[in-house]
């Protein structure tokens, strides 16, 4: 057994300490300590995104990072998207165009595009494939994600951007 | 037929959407229980090895493992034969793919479990386990593996010939034929003869969520399982066939899936943790990571095909005959028989034989994928028909019209077609806009393809039960992947006349709803639908009896449409009727147990547009199209979903997909960055065309739409490469290299 470390960060929007050892993945203690399996684990090695999470703004396979790295970090999750009970656009979105089957990819594609958003709120098709081009789908052929993240531009900036 | 539905042919919000766009939704891995442990399986680094010894006695040893277990653990299976839904099996293959005994048969296989307070500590405790392996040559092809003197994997299986057990041993399983009318005659008739032999790599269903399952053997004895799976009831069998329980003891609940396609129908996790939480004592969750997914799941098998058919001079089909040798991987099993049923299955050809052989190899035990064995077959046939085409100068769609099979049409395996859709599917490929719409550029090609599956029916059970304020708990079995606790609840909705909105749909326990097999064979919607639907009639039967109870007039009196019951100038809603089921005798619950014989195939076509680059051989597809028929699109969202995500894997089977193997038998690109599946960024969106030739064996007339779209996928991107760079390929997946090799080879210029 390691001897575990206090971490300190900011989780959508509330502070959070949790207590991990220095060899989990901040995949692990966001699911398995803190309690929030919204992110989900697909591949443990970086490589199809499901456990995508913005930290300090940036998009991250949450898998490749360190528990230990996210002292002093805000990370949004799939649980902090949506406003109370109301839905995100990007959520809402999804529902309506069927932008998800199985949906196991659906919170990281969902993470992925709030992030797209906030840098590009209006989109053309070939960026929005790019930008996702770490996020794989299995089910979908991606056709339906992309026309949902499309539709979910056109929505109300502020909302996008909330 | 155009019968009016309120709810059919709408597209309603998933009952499960805000759980699974929030990330509320409880998939495999997400269920958390007091005194939880954690397990790691230890597996073979060697594809084909016979273990001298085992001593567990320093992982046992390291603090914080609790428990370690071997297949010495597991009840011995003896000759026991049983069949758990995928057909009659040797226990002991079953057995021993969960736990190898004796021999290991391909690297991933699972040699021991160990549980402890984390998974750091149990991958850390599995590595002082010490094995002692006696490593034998392996055999990884299927041609390979049926050669004389090939490395034997199973000392006790006898090749079964033509029906009959030959008392030989050898990697074959079984040798099986199908055929129709005089081969020879047929050939003899022929104008044209093409024949082709075709090789496609072993490739993997790529679900991204892993394997998971956790289990707790309480101290009542009774063993409860949570798990991602495409079938609770398969693994309630199974584990209990395997742990020698009787399976009332064993309750699974299954969690949300993160796909499946066929690869999570088999059980791989579950025993092994079941008898770590006996030896423990506390609940142990086991979830494979994404290499052992690879390497330890079930692929679809690779397979070595050879195709012949002959046609007269103005196109007819006389003769067709094909040879279809299948990897089972580790134990006897490939999807060959599907394989072959389907192999020449689209076309009305008089004189035709089929071979299949089922053959063991090094290589993971296969297991179902999306219409499983049809997709390599009609990547072979596709290539043969477009040839005979282009040999004859027939338009590729016109040649597939004039042979089509259609209602009456006899198979090689026996089946008579029932009303199909082969024709409507070509004439649809032929009206659509991108069929019409004329391809330039240079390098650039178009192909087509069909493909057929005849789905599966099986057991489905359903309840319905009436609420007071008029709503209605649907309560039902198959797993839901894409969608289909709304295309099930929609069924109901239109038989009792209410929105879908009011139903609410519950995918319960083994021990909550009656037998239901698995969510596969694009049986859900079909099967479970049917379900549905007849439960709902069991609850408008005893409504209308409700309220000719309150009219005092004969129940079949009361007729009931769009919610509202009447009888002479009477009338009641659903909701008011729902209100005064206490004062008219208690609750309504409406129950439905179908197993369905009227099974509805479905053919699917393709027209796909490339442009192959002459530099890298890399293929780039421009666009593509997608043709299915429904029977009904109860959902037509989730119909096109279907489609569209069946195109994509067929897309990657075709162009990149492939289990790159090391000569010892180790898989070499073993993560998802390796195995190449296709990304937003590799694909155009994808068009999709729904054809509605109602199946007469569903109320409805739903055929199933989950499978027969990945099948002409590889064919037609094939024939769109030979019209792009004027190369046939026999090979999948047909990635730069493999095409660079086939342009080089055709301008005979191959560098030194």
């Amino acid at each position: 057994m390691h001897k575990r470390v206090q971490v300190n960060t900011t989780i959508n929007g509330e502070p959070a300490e949790f207590l991990c050892e220095p060899r989990q993945s901040l995949l692990e203690c966001l699911r398995d300590i803190v309690g929030l399996t919204g992110t989900k684990e697909g591949c443990n090695d970086g490589n199809c995104g499901a456990c995508t999470v913005i930290l300090d703004g940036r998009i991250v396979t949450s898998c490749l990072v360190l528990g230990v790295e996210a002292e002093g970090a805000e990370i949004t999750t799939i649980e902090g998207i949506a406003r109370g009970n109301k839905l995100h656009p990007l959520q809402q979105s999804f529902l309506e165009n069927a932008a998800l089957q199985c949906g196991i990819c659906t919170p990281g594609f969902i993470i992925a595009a709030k992030a797209l958003f906030d840098e590009n709120p209006h989109p053309n098709e070939h960026e929005v494939r790019a930008w996702l081009a770490n996020n794989l789908c299995r089910c979908t052929g991606y056709d339906k994600i992309v026309r949902a993240i499309m539709q979910a531009a056109d929505m109300n900036v502020e909302e996008v951007k909330a | 037929m155009s019968t009016q539905y309120t709810v059919l042919g709408t597209r309603p919000i998933r009952h499960d959407g805000a759980d699974k766009v929030t990330g509320r939704a409880l998939y495999g891995a997400d269920i958390h229980l007091a005194g939880l442990l954690h397990g790691f399986v230890l597996r073979s680094p060697h594809a084909h090895a016979r273990i001298v010894r085992i001593d567990t006695s320093k992982a046992e040893a390291l603090p914080g493992v609790k428990a370690v277990v071997t297949a010495a653990d597991l009840p011995e299976a003896g000759d026991r034969i049983v069949d758990l839904g995928e057909g009659e099996t040797p226990l002991s293959y079953i057995r021993g793919n969960v736990l190898a005994a004796g021999k290991v048969l391909y690297q991933g296989h699972a040699v021991a479990g160990v549980a402890a307070v984390s998974a750091h500590v149990a991958e850390e405790a599995a590595g002082l386990i010490e094995v002692d392996y006696e490593v034998l040559p392996c055999v990884l092809t299927a041609p390979d593996a049926m050669k004389e003197g090939a490395p034997i994997l199973h000392e006790d299986l006898v090749t079964k010939e033509l029906g009959e057990k030959t008392g030989q041993v050898s990697n074959v399983a079984d040798h099986f034929r199908f055929s129709l009318g005089d081969l020879k005659a047929g050939f003899d008739q022929a104008d044209v003869i093409v024949e082709r032999t075709f090789d496609t790599a072993t490739v993997h269903q790529g679900y991204i969520e892993p394997h998971t399952c956790t289990v707790l053997w309480n101290n009542d004895g009774r063993v409860q399982v949570w798990c991602s799976t495409q079938g609770a009831f398969v693994v309630r069998d199974t584990t209990a066939c395997i742990l020698d329980l009787p399976v009332s003891r064993v309750k699974v609940t299954p969690m949300e899936i993160g796909g499946g396609f066929g690869g999570k129908i088999p059980v791989y996790l579950e025993p092994t943790a079941a008898l770590l939480s006996k030896k423990s004592g506390r609940p142990v969750k086991l979830t494979m990571s994404r290499r052992d997914v690879f390497e330890a799941s079930g692929p679809t098998p690779g397979s070595h095909i050879t195709v012949k058919i002959g046609a007269t001079r103005d196109g007819k089909f006389v003769a067709g005959e094909a040879s279809l040798a299948y990897e089972a991987g580790a134990y006897p099993g490939a999807m060959v028989g599907p394989g072959a049923m389907c192999i020449l299955a689209a076309y009305d050809i008089p004189n035709v034989t089929v071979d299949g052989y089922d053959v063991v190899v090094n290589k993971p035990s296969t297991a179902a994928y999306r219409a499983p064995g049809a997709t390599n077959a009609a990547f072979a046939t596709e290539t043969v028909v477009d040839e005979i085409a282009e040999k004859l100068g027939i338009d590729p769609l016109e040649l597939r019209l004039k042979n089509a099979a259609v209602e009456g049409t006899r198979r090689a395996d026996g089946v008579k077609f029932r009303r199909i859709g082969c024709v409507e599917v070509i004439e649809a490929m032929k009206n659509s806009e991108h069929y019409k719409t004329p391809l330039e550029g240079p390098n650039r090609g178009r192909g087509v393809a069909i493909g057929y599956w005849f789905n599966a029916g099986l057991p489905s059970s359903c309840t319905i039960s009436v609420s007071a304020d008029g709503g209605v708990n649907l309560v039902e079995g198959s797993t839901d992947i894409g969608g289909t606790r709304t295309s099930i609840a929609m069924q109901a909705a239109e038989v009792l006349g209410i929105p879908v909105e009011k139903v609410q749909p519950t995918v319960a326990d083994t021990d909550s709803v009656g037998f239901t097999g698995v969510t596969g064979g694009s049986r859900t919607t079909f099967a479970t639908g049917m379900a549905a639907h007849d439960a709902a009639q069991d609850v408008m039967r005893q409504l209308k009896e409700r309220a000719a109870l309150l009219w005092e007039v004969d129940a079949s009196a009361v007729e009931a449409q769009h919610g509202v019951f009447r009888s002479n100038g009477h009338s009641i809603t659903f909701q008011e009727l729902a209100e005064k089921l206490d004062a008219t005798g208690g609750p309504v619950i409406g129950r439905a147990a179908v197993n369905p014989k009227g099974v509805g195939g479905s053919f699917s076509g393709v027209i796909v547009d490339v442009e192959v680059d002459p530099e890298t051989g890399k293929t780039t597809i421009l666009r593509f199209t997608s043709i299915q028929d429904a029977g009904k699109a109860i959902h037509p969202a989730y119909v096109e979903g279907q489609m569209q995500g069946g195109s994509a894997q067929g897309i990657g089977w075709a162009l990149n997909e492939e289990y790159y193997m090391s000569a010892a038998g180790t898989m070499m690109n073993s993560s998802l960055l390796d195995y190449r599946m296709p990304t937003s960024l590799d694909l155009p969106m994808i068009e999709t065309i729904i054809v509605e030739v109602p199946n007469p064996g569903h109320p409805f007339g739903v055929r199933g739409v989950g499978e027969a779209n990945i099948v002409p996928p590889p064919g037609a991107i094939a024939n769109a490469i030979y019209h792009a760079a004027g190369v046939r390929m026999e090979r999948l997946p047909m990635n730069p290299p493999a095409v660079m090799e086939a342009i080089w080879q055709k301008s005979s210029s191959q560098p030194s």
